[in-house]
């Protein structure tokens, strides 16, 4: 036993201590050096979630259930993993709109509805005040175990530690809660306080839970072996009796939902967040927090059962008696004052969420629509509205100790921790669909929250109230009316779960139900639509996008007046003053009275009254037009239609970028052209120097010399003949290839019969052949079908062919064939030789201009252009010339022309 | 002249060929014929011509792959090279000359300059 002068003592030293950390804080922020403006404090913080209800429960959990305790911290623990998905985005909509609570969020989303506002902070009041209660309760029940009074609610109410537990925490709340009115809704001193709390109870829960290992038993594995020897125990260790799959995971789902709509973690994460970046190391640093804090549950669970065997103490105060029983009183004070910070660190932020909800949502938009307050409204409102939020704060705190009286130990009591996280994630359909989905819709908000709340109210709240025995238990058992598809825990026959499962698998069907059937029944309005796409599209767009929805005419004195009745008029001045900077004009009176201007005014008022409050106030100054659904429409037409713009240029950009790719390769390929164009140039210069270079050469020499004698000199004078004919003979080539090439050469096509062109070539072109003493041989067929071709074109390719093969076999036993032939595809003309051959990887070349092959004579005396152009006449006759060559074994050049030139018969007859 | 200078003449062309050969026979050089780039590089090492008269382009080795060849050579490092070429673009020059070529004249030429720079090459007016 400790003596209640010291537990008191303590208790009071630790208040005194959180009041220096929140004034200090308070301090700090005034002086500009904000004190929470650091990851590690926004991290701490967000330990609010761990309350006197786990700081002792989760001991108490794990005494009957094992790891079943776990499924409450690894919600939160996956919420922060994606915090960069839904936090981040709850928190830059909080802070562009300068939203101040869930049912401000809520509220605005589906265009400040007043109506959803009040219902949220209505199901906020009801959910939350009876966890308030807990927290006193454990206080106060901890607070009589160690001293051994009499816990609970007997005894006079003036000896209650409660009471007094109550007051002083409502006046923490007063002074460090509604110090001032901000634009912000925001709390430093308060925070920080929080953020120190949240050291306290983790060390003081670590410090007993070192001491249950390490010291009263011999470490882990000495407790976990005597543990599994226990028959009582041994089940402890196995997950069997940590609740079904089902319920482990509605469990999980039901903390990360609740995690972020409990009021006191929406306060805290998303009101009180400095900067977003903060988010970034909670993301790892919360978890972590949560998985310290765990890490001894199951030790001192154990612990406390192998050293009280029998029930007579409850699990729950484990963390208390176990180092008390063993005589480690300053431990046990410790951690006393730890359950003391996790219970003040909930009730303080959990009032302030609630105040400002039921002040900003529930009474001002009540009193400012009221034509008589208006009439008796002094000027200046901000005394006024501090003192509602503080009654707020007050009466609060009071329900909730009177809650904690009426209810005692009674089970409504014990076992409310879920069922106000039951009552909480009522909020989530409403608003992670608002988030997410532009279609949802006010209606569908209301209808949503409304039933899954009853539901809630049937399934969890009226049989806790059942069973502390505030009601007749019939209806639990057996139904309403005894229809036992009714029985509130097994609602149409479903029971194979605990009664949290069932309730909040109910409670989520009939909400998202119902606010998915009837936001589909009618489309948005036009207020909603605008309000979803600013919701929606928060992380794409300005935040002052609000503004475009805005058609009216203010005046800027209206608006000065306005906001200094709730802000005073020194703040409001210095808030425009710089808004006016932020736009570029040196007065405020110089300001437009524009939607960007009423957009901010609004903002500011809501920080200070809400969203709610805020748009009746501004409405009431400012005259507005009421935009219809299609304007509204049109204006986020606009805007999806710059998102188009913007991709459309985009991909125009990209269009350009590959059009620019194309120019490049296209000029390199006509570089390329250049450079095969100055080849065929540097071997045109080459083919023309070189007869040249013979005629001055010889020319010379005669010129010099008279006296050489006649033989040489007739040598001589026939070279410079020869070399001159080449000449010639090169210039018209190159003329005939580039007028074929180009297409402006001229064809005279005549009915031809290649067996009198062949005898004709063969008289003709037969002296090269027998120039060389070779010989030349014609096969031919007695007929062949008559081709209508150019008559003087095929004699250049045949002379090119038989000269070329002429030049190539070897004297006196040369022998060149011409073979004619006829097939169904054409008739074919083939030029074989005896000589040299030619070798495989040259047959390509041949056909290129200037690429000769060698003869037997060394230098070729063509001039490299006969191939090519005889190919080119043939390819436009439509036929095809090839060579084909074993060396060693002659050459055969062959062309065959289609039969599609034939003449037909009807022509024939006809002159031509 | 105490003992008449070696000339080789390597050219693919034969006209071109005879009146080169003529030409430096009346000057009295010492003249034998090489018609490919294979052939020049042989008579090169075989007869030690003082100068060699290297067209450019030549079946088998074209008349750099010879001048290369030659330039490369210490034991042939005294040979003489003109190189003609019918290709008078201003980069065959360099390339010609890179390679170590002593002089560089292009197709058609002058009898009279030809016969002056082989002169000069051989240091005979000097």
């Amino acid at each position: 036993m400790l003596s209640s002068s010291v537990i008191v003592g303590a208790s009071f030293a630790y208040l005194v201590v959180l009041f220096g950390v929140a004034l200090y804080g308070d301090r700090r922020a005034d002086a500009g050096r904000s004190l929470i403006s650091n990851p590690w404090v926004y991290a701490l913080s967000l330990a609010v979630y761990c309350t006197a209800w786990t700081y002792y429960g989760s001991v108490g959990r794990a005494a009957t259930s094992g790891l079943g305790f776990l499924p409450v911290y690894l919600g939160p623990t996956l919420v922060m993993g994606v915090s960069w998905l839904v936090l981040l985005k709850m928190v830059r909509i909080s802070k562009a709109y300068r939203i101040t609570s869930i049912a401000d969020f809520i509220a605005s989303r589906y265009g400040k509805s007043r109506l959803l506002a009040s219902m949220v902070t209505l199901v906020a009041v009801i959910g939350i005040v009876p966890y308030i209660a807990l927290q006193l309760k454990a206080v106060s029940s901890e607070y009589g175990l160690l001293t051994g009074a009499h816990p609970g609610s007997s005894g006079d109410w003036y000896r209650d530690t409660a009471l007094y537990m109550a007051l002083v925490l409502a006046a923490f709340t007063m002074i460090f809660g509604t110090r001032h009115l901000d634009a912000t809704e925001r709390h430093e001193g308060m925070v920080a306080a929080i953020a120190f709390e949240s050291i306290v109870k983790l060390i003081a829960f670590l410090a007993v839970g070192v001491v249950a290992t390490y010291f009263i038993f011999d470490g882990w594995e000495d407790l976990f072996v005597r543990a599994a020897i226990s028959p009582d125990l041994s089940s402890l260790l196995s997950l069997d009796v940590a609740g079904s799959k089902a319920d482990w995971f509605a469990l999980t789902v039901l903390s990360a939902l609740a995690f972020l709509m409990l009021p006191r973690q929406f306060q805290i994460a998303v009101v009180e967040n400095v900067d977003e970046r903060h988010l970034k190391r909670a993301t790892w640093l919360f978890p972590l927090y949560l998985l310290l804090i765990n890490i001894f549950v199951l030790p001192i669970a154990l612990g406390g059962m192998l050293r009280f065997p029998s029930d007579v103490i409850d699990p729950d105060s484990f963390v208390l008696t176990l180092p008390l029983a063993e005589g480690y009183s300053t431990l046990t004070l410790l951690a006393f004052i730890g359950g003391l910070s996790a219970a003040t660190s909930m009730v303080i932020v959990e009032t302030i969420a609630l105040s400002t909800m039921v002040c900003n949502d529930l009474v001002m938009p009540l009193l400012l629509s009221s034509p008589r307050f208006r009439r008796w409204a002094p000027h200046d409102l901000t005394g006024l509205l501090l003192l509602i939020r503080r009654g707020a704060i007050v009466v609060i705190l009071l329900l909730g100790y009177l809650y904690f009286r009426l209810a005692g130990q009674a089970y409504a009591l014990v076992s409310i921790g879920l069922i106000s996280f039951a009552a909480v994630v009522q909020f989530a359909p409403a608003l992670l669909g608002g988030m997410y989905w532009r279609g949802a819709t006010r209606n569908g908000a209301v209808a949503g929250l409304a039933a899954g709340f009853g539901v809630w109210l049937y399934t969890l709240l009226l049989p806790s109230f059942a069973k502390s025995g505030w009601l007749p238990m019939a209806f639990v058992e057996s139904g309403v009316f005894g229809i036992e598809l009714l029985m509130p825990e097994k609602l149409f026959g479903f029971g194979d779960v605990n009664a949290t499962t069932h309730a909040l698998f109910w409670s989520m069907f009939a909400n998202i139900g119902a606010f998915v059937a009837v936001s589909l029944w009618r489309p948005p309005t036009a207020v909603e639509a605008g309000q979803a796409s600013v919701f929606v599209d928060i992380l794409k767009r300005e935040p002052r996008g609000a503004a475009r929805f805005w058609r009216g005419q203010a005046k800027i004195d209206d608006l000065l007046a306005l906001l200094a009745r709730f802000l005073g008029a020194e703040r409001v001045r210095v808030n425009f003053s710089a808004y006016a900077h932020s736009q570029g004009v040196e007065q405020i009176e110089d300001l437009q009275a524009d939607g960007d201007l009423v957009h901010f005014a609004e903002t500011q008022l809501a920080g200070a009254i809400g969203s709610v409050s805020a748009r009746v106030m501004i409405a009431s100054v400012v005259q507005e037009e009421t935009l219809g659904i299609e304007e509204v429409m049109n204006i986020l037409d606009e805007a999806s239609q710059v998102r188009a713009y913007s991709r459309e240029l985009e991909e125009k950009s990209q269009a350009l970028q590959a059009a620019t790719e194309d120019l490049r390769a296209a000029n390199e390929r006509l570089q390329e052209l250049d450079r095969v164009k100055d080849d065929f140039m540097s071997s045109v210069t080459h083919e023309l120097r070189t007869p040249l270079t013979s005629i001055r050469a010889f020319s010379e020499l005669l010129l010099d010399d008279p006296k050489i004698d006649l033989a040489e000199r007739k040598r001589f004078l026939g070279i410079i003949v020869e070399e001159t004919e080449r000449l010639t003979r090169l210039v018209n080539q190159v003329l005939d290839l580039a007028k074929i090439e180009s297409g402006h050469a001229q064809w005279h096509d005549t009915d031809v019969d290649l067996i009198d062109l062949i005898e004709h070539v063969a008289t003709t072109a037969g002296q090269l052949v027998r120039n060389r003493q070779a010989e030349l041989a014609l096969v031919l067929p007695p007929a062949v079908t008559v081709l209508r071709v150019d008559r003087d074109r095929l004699i250049q390719v045949l002379t090119n062919l038989i000269g070329n093969a002429a030049r190539f076999v070897p004297e006196h036993e040369g022998v060149v064939r011409v073979v004619l032939s006829e097939s169904e595809t054409g008739v074919r003309v083939d030029v074989c030789d005896n000589g040299p051959g030619i070798p495989q990887d040259a047959q390509g070349e041949i056909f290129e201009k200037f690429r000769q092959a060698s003869g037997s004579g060394g230098k070729p005396t063509g001039t490299g252009l006969g191939l090519p152009i005889s190919r080119e006449i043939i390819e436009h006759f439509g036929g095809t010339l090839w060579v084909t060559s074993e060396p060693g074994h002659g050459a055969v050049f062959s062309f065959e022309l289609p039969q599609k030139l034939a003449v037909s018969a009807s022509e024939m007859g006809e002159p031509t | 002249m105490t003992q008449s200078k070696k000339i080789l003449i390597a050219d693919d062309e034969p006209n071109i060929v005879i009146s080169l050969e003529f030409l430096m026979k009346r000057e009295g050089f010492d003249v034998s014929i090489a018609g490919d780039g294979e052939e020049a590089i042989a008579k090169i090492r075989s007869d030690s011509p003082d100068l060699v008269l290297l067209d450019v382009m030549m079946p088998k080795k074209s008349g750099f792959d010879v001048c290369q060849e030659v330039k490369g050579d210490p034991a042939l490092s005294a040979t003489r090279i003109l190189m003609l070429t019918a290709k008078g673009r201003d980069t065959e020059m360099a390339k010609g000359l890179a390679l170590g070529a002593d002089a560089y004249m292009t197709k058609p030429f002058s009898t009279k300059e030809l016969v002056d720079r082989v002169h000069e090459l051989l240091g005979l007016n000097a």
